[in-house]
């Protein structure tokens, strides 16, 4: 059992508050996304477990055994840097032994397992070469391969990815997938990238100025996001927002949005009483909102077309109504151009709602 | 006329040649994008356009007039750059007046023209405020407006989202999009990202090892890859690269790969000539690739899931037929898990054909 437990960290440093009474429960094998954007508090999240910092308040928990007091190197944790310190005179192999050699192991037994681990990442023919000759992602592998020769219990990794290559990112986050099934490790993994956090992680956790938003799977935080920042974070295109309350129209209860409104009256038994009187913030992810034509039998709002972004398989169309931006995201079947007038109509069933003032999901 | 031709432009470094023999031009309003991965010769060739560096042969005409002799601050060009170079002690005022007191312009002048300006770019309000306070989408705006004071003819972008933050990126993404269409001043935008250049350019011009591989929309990029490499590098995830040859049963057309066989005869009558004999890479992007849970027809090729990476609206299926991995991309099927037996249908519309050898498309 290599499952971790944080609970209640807090840390300061100097008067600012780095992590604020942060707590994460994080099961044995699984692969644990930390993602946020820069200065949440991330790294400093990864030190904390590793050791390498001390909090101010809380305790941490490797298995069943409390490790605040335990120093890094007794707790069976590896951890992989943003920039890996690599030695630059020594051979990958002579690299990735480096820990086995530390522990005194015999040559025969450090030669099986640094090729064992240089095998499943790949990159056996950088063993003889200096590191001098890597690319950026034989880097960051090569660090991987001498954290992992180690075999911990428990390997982090802090935006493991964030110096390489978009089309070697790629490729690179389904390796370490892979690695990690095939390792069957406890992994903690951070990024800034909400795409990569959503693809490699069983769970997610999104924190923002060293709170935890939201905990969950990639799906569950993409369909029902608790606040108004894990909505926004999770989704390329971002979430769209509008300014709303919520109106009783004789049976209907409907978010009016001023320039378009939402009929919300099948989910009306899900609404704190308390939405009636607050000021809201509608969510509509840019596939929810479809565009048409004309205005058809359906109710929809008349638009105005801003802006086009072609991505390839899809299109990301923003539409004026009224004062407000939206993004739709369609296929690319369609020709849109700026200027053109459309007729937005909103999935409901899917759309979004919370606070203004706290940022909390109303259902 | 067109505002700028890049004619059969080399550039040597010592025993290097950064660019081989480039050629292109862009049209009044438009927007160009060179892309490629780092070392294709794109920043050399934009720091040719600007003048910061001097071909070993070939021209530069801005506006029809040949400027290989005429010093950087002489062509009417505007540069933003990937820091965006913003004065941390001026305010806004005096960066974007920066260019105009170096020429000096009267004082009348330059408080019209930077208010002019201000308007344009949208930092109106913000005209007292020293640069090292401003946000990053402020500093963008900023960065083009100082770039276009002195009314270029051209203006000249290098990465300017390159050090963002990947959901800052996507809204500097979507406002720079908007502030060219504004500007309307012709554009040449160096990027390494794909989607990048996608979303922003009328035109990109993918380059490798210092040539032009393919110029045309984004669309004809990419729809109508016609080398590998072009085919490989566009598109998130990558196109599916399968080798394969074409045999002739009888009446049919089939592509054989090492694990699968795909009818293709509808679409093989007009690469009959061009394909004999040759081997050949099957290529298929991943959107164009369907699951099925149940087998929709009896060609579908049986596959395995080995990953599931959900990606916010689609999730990307890796799947295993035989030896080999497909990326398919869909929307998300909750009843397909990692090891689902499942169908896979190949969009045969959307299939691209390439010459192993010579890597171009053939169909």
């Amino acid at each position: 059992m290599v499952g971790l437990r944080l609970v209640n960290i807090s840390k300061k440093a100097g008067k600012r508050e780095i992590l604020k009474n942060t707590s994460l429960e994080i099961l044995d094998k699984e692969l644990f996304v930390i993602a946020g954007p820069p200065g949440a508090g991330k790294t400093t999240l990864l030190k904390i477990i590793a050791g390498l910092i001390a909090p101010d308040e809380g305790e941490v928990y490797i298995g069943d055994q409390m490790v605040n007091s335990v120093p890094p190197g007794d707790r069976d944790v590896g951890m992989v840097f943003e920039v890996p310190p690599i030695y630059p005179n020594r051979t990958g192999f002579e690299n990735i032994a480096f820990p086995l050699e530390i522990r005194k192991m015999n040559a025969e037994s450090i030669k099986e397992r640094v090729e064992e681990v240089a095998g499943l990442l790949q990159i056996t023919h950088l063993l003889d070469r200096k590191p001098t000759t890597y690319s950026g992602g034989e880097l960051q592998r090569v660090a991987l391969a001498r954290v992992l020769v180690r075999k911990p219990r428990l390997l982090l990794l802090d935006e493991p990815l964030k110096n390489l290559d978009a089309k070697i990112r790629e490729r690179t986050r389904v390796e370490l997938k892979r690695l990690q099934r095939e390792f069957g490790i406890t992994m903690v993994f951070s990024t800034h990238d909400q795409l990569e956090a959503t693809a490699v992680g069983d769970r997610i956790a999104v924190i923002n100025e060293g709170i935890v938003e939201q905990t969950g799977a990639p799906e569950k935080l993409y369909n029902s996001p608790k606040t108004v920042f894990a909505a926004r974070f999770i989704g390329s295109p971002t979430m769209n927002f509008a300014e709303c309350t919520l109106k009783q129209v004789g049976k209907r209860s409907v978010l009016d949005a001023s320039y378009f409104n939402i009929d919300v009256t099948t989910r009306a038994h899900a609404i704190e009483r308390e939405a009636m009187t607050s000021e809201l913030l509608l969510g509509l992810r840019p596939e929810d909102i479809t565009l048409l034509n004309s205005p058809a039998n359906s109710k929809c709002f008349e638009g105005k077309v801003e802006l086009v972004q072609n991505f390839g398989d899809e299109r990301v169309v923003t539409i004026r109504v009224g004062k407000i931006s939206l993004n739709s995201l369609t296929g690319k079947d369609r020709i849109f151009t700026c200027g053109q007038k459309v007729y937005v109509k909103f999935n409901e069933e899917n759309a979004h709602v919370f606070y203004r003032k706290t940022g909390i999901a109303v259902m | 006329m067109p505002k700028l031709v890049v004619k059969n432009i080399r550039k040597v470094f010592g025993t290097f040649e950064a660019v081989k023999d480039v050629s292109f031009q862009v049209e009044e309003k438009e927007t160009l994008c060179l892309l490629g991965p780092s070392g294709c010769g794109k920043t050399t060739t934009l720091r040719i356009i600007a003048g910061l560096e001097v071909p070993t042969s070939g021209e530069v005409f801005v506006d029809g007039v040949l400027v290989n002799d005429v010093p950087p601050q002489k062509r009417q060009i505007g540069l933003v750059f990937q820091d965006y170079a913003i004065f941390p002690h001026l305010s806004v005022f005096e960066n974007i007046a920066y260019g105009l007191r170096v020429r000096k312009m009267p004082e009348a002048q330059i408080e019209r023209k930077v208010h002019e300006t201000a308007a344009l770019v949208d930092v109106e309000g913000i005209l007292d405020v020293p640069g090292k306070k401003l946000g990053l989408s402020e500093m963008q705006r900023v960065a083009v407006g100082r770039s276009i004071t002195l009314d270029p003819k051209l203006l000249l972008l290098d990465e300017p989202l390159s050090n963002i933050d990947a959901k800052a990126r996507e809204r500097m993404r979507a406002e720079l999009g908007k502030l060219q269409k504004e500007i309307g001043i012709a554009t040449v935008y160096v990027t390494h990202d794909q989607l990048e250049a996608m979303t922003l350019a009328d035109r990109i011009a993918v380059m490798r090892n210092g040539l032009i591989e393919q110029i045309g929309t984004t669309s004809e990029i990419y729809d109508s890859a016609r080398t590998l490499f072009v085919a490989n590098f566009i598109g998130s995830p990558s196109m599916n690269l399968i080798d394969c040859e074409l045999v002739y049963n009888e009446e049919r057309a089939i592509l054989k790969s090492e694990d699968f066989t795909l009818d293709i005869t509808e679409f093989a009558e007009r690469i009959r000539d061009k394909s004999k004999g040759k081997e050949l890479v099957l290529g298929i992007r991943p959107e164009n690739v369907s699951l099925d849970i149940e087998k929709p027809d009896p060609k579908a090729i049986e596959a395995e899931v080995q990953l599931v990476e959900p990606v916010g609206a689609k999730s990307i299926y890796h799947l295993k037929i035989s030896g080999l991995t497909v990326l398919a991309k869909g929307y998300p099927m909750p009843e397909v898990n990692v090891s689902s037996k499942v169908w896979t249908t190949f969009n045969k519309d959307k299939l691209h054909l390439f010459d192993k050898k010579t890597e171009e498309a053939i169909a």
